[in-house]
């Protein structure tokens, strides 16, 4: 058996086929690895594209980087198809299986554990977004057009930036509400830093991005909550994506560890 | 459940959950994603994305 082993995820035993198609970050197919009663969804991968320098490459790859997440993405969704997954950081990825077992053995408390934690959920991202487009009358004139006088630009420069505080004010407001109301609702929820606006290719100024971790049987519900809010106020636009796996609360509940401590 | 319309999903929503989310490894893997400057992937990737097609915001 050559070449490195990537994992997407564990789980629990499932009955159900994953779709006879499926294929994995490097084209092949994922499988099974059962051991110690749980489930790793484990693909080969090359090593040319995955050992430590090559990965560290690639990530820094936009291209290579979209394929690899979006075919990551597709196993996990296959699976949120038959389970609930518990997702693994995108490109984790062993030597061999038995490195994948080691693992397994060790980590075995805390997967059952969060998987107990996630079992029947998912995950629904809401967006919040300050439509940031200008009136055309309020854009300062282009150059070249002759300037009104020097007090009048100042006004006009002063309404403009009243009202872009005015929205603002209004779009944190629905935001703290939105997500106190839809906290409310899930069984954890999380904030995401917002996105880069040239990165998203989203109009406007993103000021929310969470993530709330609902039961599959109340997910109607909330989708609806969500629905409800979206004209409420104008200029300002909320966005919807899921159902997700549970990417954002697979960590452990009490302290999300973001620092990667280097204690060997 | 209501059949949410399956509109592609956007890259940057599906990195927030891949490269944030999801357990962190440690052990006999290969690289940590946690470990990774992800500023400057996001970095890149802006920066390839703004080559591409979109229009500069100043050009106008």
């Amino acid at each position: 058996m050559s070449g490195l082993r990537y994992v997407y995820a564990v789980c629990h035993p499932f009955g159900a086929a994953l779709q006879a198609q499926l294929t994995g970050v490097a084209g092949d197919p994922p499988r099974l690895l059962n051991h110690h009663g749980l489930i790793a969804v484990v693909s080969h991968v090359p090593e040319a594209d995955f050992s430590e320098e090559a990965l560290r490459a690639h990530l820094e790859d936009l291209d290579w980087l979209a394929a690899t997440a979006r075919a990551h993405q597709q196993v996990i969704d296959a699976l949120t198809a038959v389970t609930t997954p518990l997702p693994l950081r995108m490109a984790t990825v062993f030597r061999d299986d038995s490195g994948v077992r080691v693992m397994m053995e060790e980590r075995e408390d805390d997967f059952r554990r969060t998987l107990d934690r996630l079992e029947g959920r998912v995950e629904w991202g809401v967006k919040v977004y300050v439509e940031t487009e200008p009136e055309p009358s309020a854009r300062p004139a282009p150059p070249g057009r002759k300037a009104t006088s020097g007090r009048d630009y100042l006004r006009q420069r002063r309404m403009q930036t009243r009202a872009h505080e005015d929205q603002w004010a209004k779009a944190e407001e629905l935001a703290t509400r939105l997500h106190e109301t839809l906290s409310s609702r899930a069984d954890d929820a999380t904030l995401h830093a917002p996105q880069n606006p040239t990165l998203s290719g989203a109009a406007g100024r993103n000021v929310l991005n969470a993530a709330y971790l609902v039961r599959r049987d109340v997910s109607e519900e909330f989708v609806e909550m969500v629905d409800r809010t979206k004209d409420d106020v104008p200029g300002i636009r909320v966005e919807l994506t899921g159902p997700w796996a549970a990417y954002s609360f697979a960590g452990e509940e009490t302290t999300r560890e973001e620092n990667a401590g280097e204690g060997t | 459940m209501t059949v949410v319309e399956r509109r592609e999903i956007a890259l940057v929503d599906l990195l927030d959950r891949l490269l944030a989310g999801g357990v962190v490894i440690t052990g006999d893997i290969t690289l940590r994603i946690a470990d990774v400057d992800l500023v400057r992937i996001d970095l890149n990737a802006l920066i390839s994305s703004v080559n591409a097609n979109v229009p500069s915001p100043w050009g106008d």
